[in-house]
């Protein structure tokens, strides 16, 4: 029996597919709260929620369970061991910068290889108000505004939103005449200028604190610890806001999946699609190209710049070091992977990377430590002479690069082609 | 403003300026000669380039570790050197080719290069994969040569080191002999021919795959050379280092119009002699409040600046010419 035929049997009609889902849901949750440190349980679990997409279910079903899972089962075993918390936050970071990308590259054909700077700008727009930062340059007389409050922080998501936007006008409005890999190459210069800036931007006056970084920063408020109090309900505030970070995530990456699938099938989408396709003809049945242009790079800009204000807070510090040209590879790599202007596929690649580097590299890595620190023999090579320096956490770059070139040679449309491609290629 | 200062340094940063830049025009010569005939930003030649700086540390520190480097004389050493890193990194960017372009040749422009990228991170890791296991370290230091770190004396302020001298003679050679492969030979006219138009060079009977190969190993081959010559300069090297080299090489090569080999060599001085003025007197000049720290950001607005009002570059117009 073939892998086909089994996915047909249990995925395709509707009352085995919604049994077999419910089954995996259920046994991958309890094996993580049974097994709270086995990387394995929680991949099974993570695996779950993909096997609910593709499976044939009613969509209200569907919609129940993603809402079962992400809102009630992931907070629940996240608070059985916090990291796995920390995992979701961070693939959730990273989906909202991948669906971000995604309409630059995907859609509009435009590849932005310095996509970490907006991240980077919505970051440091928090970081500098959100912190001490102010009396560093600020004269007396403005500084009884300042440190602003932690409410402030929702005033900031949406600033966050307007200086990524203008960042990505700002950027897009010189190169944007460029061809396809000279605007490549401009854009990572221009990310590598934002972070040099950010290092060096301590003097003459004191704004970013070079590469030392700025700490603390205002986390959001929790105003809804009253509420929990008059429940009944409270948890000191350690494990408050990792669920905190959590369904603030879910929330934006919510709105970002919401915002990317009405523009995709909008007529701004369908602009963005035919520039990718070809510019010229595009050009000539009416798309203005420098506007539609901007506004991919300003919408992809946005997100990144939401999610760095978001970053800001939950990080607590920030520093130069978080916003390298390796991190926009990062997430070019992940909508490589997912497929090229798929939104599922944005989400799915942004989920793979980010866990292959979070769970498996450092599993790997620990895995290593252990097999040396104990001596272990394998076929008379004691593991305890391996080197020191060799550290599986450390080869993301290599798994970028695997996944680059291997997805490109041989499977260019990506794990979950987009629709309208889907169909292109079928028509030839 | 501190004139005498300003002055006396100057001949200082000019040899800071020229080293730098023929470390650039090597370097920008494989980006040049690929996109000439390919039409395509090959991203991993920063790491074409890395491969031949760890050749030479390598086998630098297999002679040391032999006591057979203060022997031989310095000179052979660095032609071996030269030679090892030249093949090395040749037949590494020839092979980078048949496996990572060569299947996506003719697909829309940014799917090789994405390609490329993929190769650039890949090879990074990759090499310090080997040498996390070969050495436990990937930080690596050129052994220096006693000859090479002596000074001549110029004048009472102004010293040059033999090295810089010994990295400017040999990158001049290779410019000088790269110029007359190409420009000389019948191999070089193929190869200008495969970049004019690579249908009608098939037709006359040139094998268009054998010489995309052979335009890789010579643009490889310079990018090893100037690892090494990078090692010895600089002595510190890490797998990461190629990357802003290698972007800078790419702004010089564009500068000097992509496409074009003496616009490379010219490209890559200009930009190296900018950068080192930029980088010294940036910061005499603002009294420490703009420090060195911002050459990277000056050598990028320059590419940003020649790409939207000069997109072919300084020499892109007056030579057709193209290898």
């Amino acid at each position: 029996m073939g892998w086909r035929s089994i996915r047909a049997a249990l995925l395709d009609r509707p009352v085995p597919a919604a049994a077999t889902v419910m089954a995996v849901i259920a046994v991958s949750s309890y094996a993580v709260a049974h097994f709270p440190r086995s990387i394995l349980a929680f991949m099974l679990f993570q695996a779950s929620i993909l096997l609910l997409y593709f499976s044939r279910t009613a969509p209200w079903l569907k919609a129940a369970l993603a809402a079962l899972t992400l809102g009630l089962l992931m907070p629940i075993l996240g608070t059985i061991n916090g990291y796995y918390l920390e995992v979701a936050i961070q693939v959730g970071i990273f989906v909202a910068l991948a669906l971000g990308l995604n309409i630059v590259v995907g859609l509009a054909g435009l590849l932005d290889l310095g996509y970490v700077a907006f991240y980077a700008v919505g970051a440091y727009t928090w970081a500098v108000f959100g912190s001490i930062q102010p009396t560093r340059f600020m004269s007396e007389g403005w500084l009884r505004w300042f440190p602003l409050g932690p409410e402030w922080f929702f005033v900031f998501l949406f600033l966050g939103v307007l200086t990524g936007a203008t960042t990505g006008i700002l950027l897009g409005l010189p190169v944007l005449r460029l061809r396809g890999d000279y605007l490549a190459v401009v854009t990572l210069g221009f990310g590598e200028v934002i972070r040099v800036l950010a290092n060096n931007l301590d003097k003459p006056i004191n704004i970013t604190n070079g590469p030392k970084g700025i700490t603390p920063i205002e986390r959001p408020p929790l105003f809804f610890r009253p509420i929990l109090n008059a429940v009944g309900l409270d948890a000191p505030p350690a494990t408050l806001y990792p669920l905190y970070f959590y369904f603030l995530v879910l929330l934006i990456v919510g709105v970002v999946i919401l915002v990317n699938r009405r523009l995709e099938n909008s007529h701004i989408g369908r602009a963005w699609e035919a520039i990718r396709e070809d510019e010229l003809a595009a050009q000539a049945m009416g798309v203005p190209l420098v506007r539609m242009k901007l506004l991919a790079f300003a919408s992809g800009a946005s997100f990144a710049g939401i999610m760095g204000v978001l970053f800001s807070a939950k990080q607590i510090f920030i520093n130069p070091e978080s916003f390298t040209f390796l991190e926009s590879i990062g997430v070019l790599s992940m909508i490589i992977l997912g497929g090229m202007g798929s939104i599922p596929g944005a989400i799915l690649g942004a989920t793979l990377v980010t866990v292959l580097n979070l769970q498996v590299l450092k599993g790997l890595s620990l895995w290593l430590n252990e097999l040396r620190n104990a001596g272990v023999t394998i076929l008379g090579y004691n593991l305890a002479d391996l080197p020191t320096q060799l550290e599986p956490a450390k080869y993301e770059r290599m798994i970028f690069g695997i996944i680059l070139i291997l997805m490109v040679i041989l499977r260019p449309q990506g794990i979950i082609p987009s629709r309208r491609r889907t169909r292109e290629l079928r028509d030839r | 403003m501190d004139l005498p200062l300003l002055i006396s340094i100057f001949p200082q940063v000019l040899t800071d300026g020229l080293i730098l830049g023929f470390m650039y025009a090597l370097i920008a010569l494989g980006y040049t000669m690929v996109y000439g005939v390919l039409e395509f930003i090959n991203f991993a030649h920063s790491e074409i380039f890395v491969t031949g700086a760890f050749v030479g540390v390598e086998i630098l520190l297999a002679l040391k570790a032999r006591g057979t480097l203060d022997l031989l004389s310095p000179f052979l050493v660095l032609i071996v050197l030269l030679v090892a890193a030249m093949a090395v990194s040749g037949l590494l960017a020839v092979t980078v080719e048949r496996v990572a372009y060569r299947p996506l040749r003719g697909k829309p422009r940014l799917i090789p290069f994405i390609s490329a990228i993929g190769v650039s991170f890949f090879l990074q890791d990759a090499i310090r994969l080997f040498e996390s296991i070969w050495r436990n370290s990937f930080n690596l230091v050129y052994p220096t040569m006693d000859l090479f770190n002596q000074r001549f004396t110029l004048t009472e302020t102004i010293d040059i080191s033999v090295k810089s001298v010994v990295v400017i003679v040999a990158a001049l050679l290779m410019l000088w002999a790269l110029h007359l492969l190409v420009n000389r030979t019948k191999i070089g006219k193929a190869m200008r021919a495969v970049a004019e138009d690579q249908a009608t060079a098939s037709l006359m009977g040139i094998n268009v795959n054998r010489m995309i190969s052979l335009t890789f190993l010579i643009g490889g081959a310079m990018g090893g050379a100037a690892g090494v010559l990078f090692g010895i300069q600089y002595s510190l090297i890490n797998p990461y280092t190629g990357f802003i080299p290698g972007l800078k090489a790419f702004t010089a090569a564009v500068l000097g119009g992509i496409g074009n080999i003496p616009g490379a060599m010219v490209g890559g001085l200009v930009l190296g002699l900018l950068e080192a003025f930029a980088a010294s007197y940036f910061s005499l000049l603002t009294h420490g409040a703009f420090g060195a720290e911002y050459k990277d950001i000056f050598a990028f607005s320059v590419l940003i600046l020649i790409l939207i009002f000069r997109p072919k570059g300084l020499l892109g117009e007056v030579v057709r010419e193209r290898a």
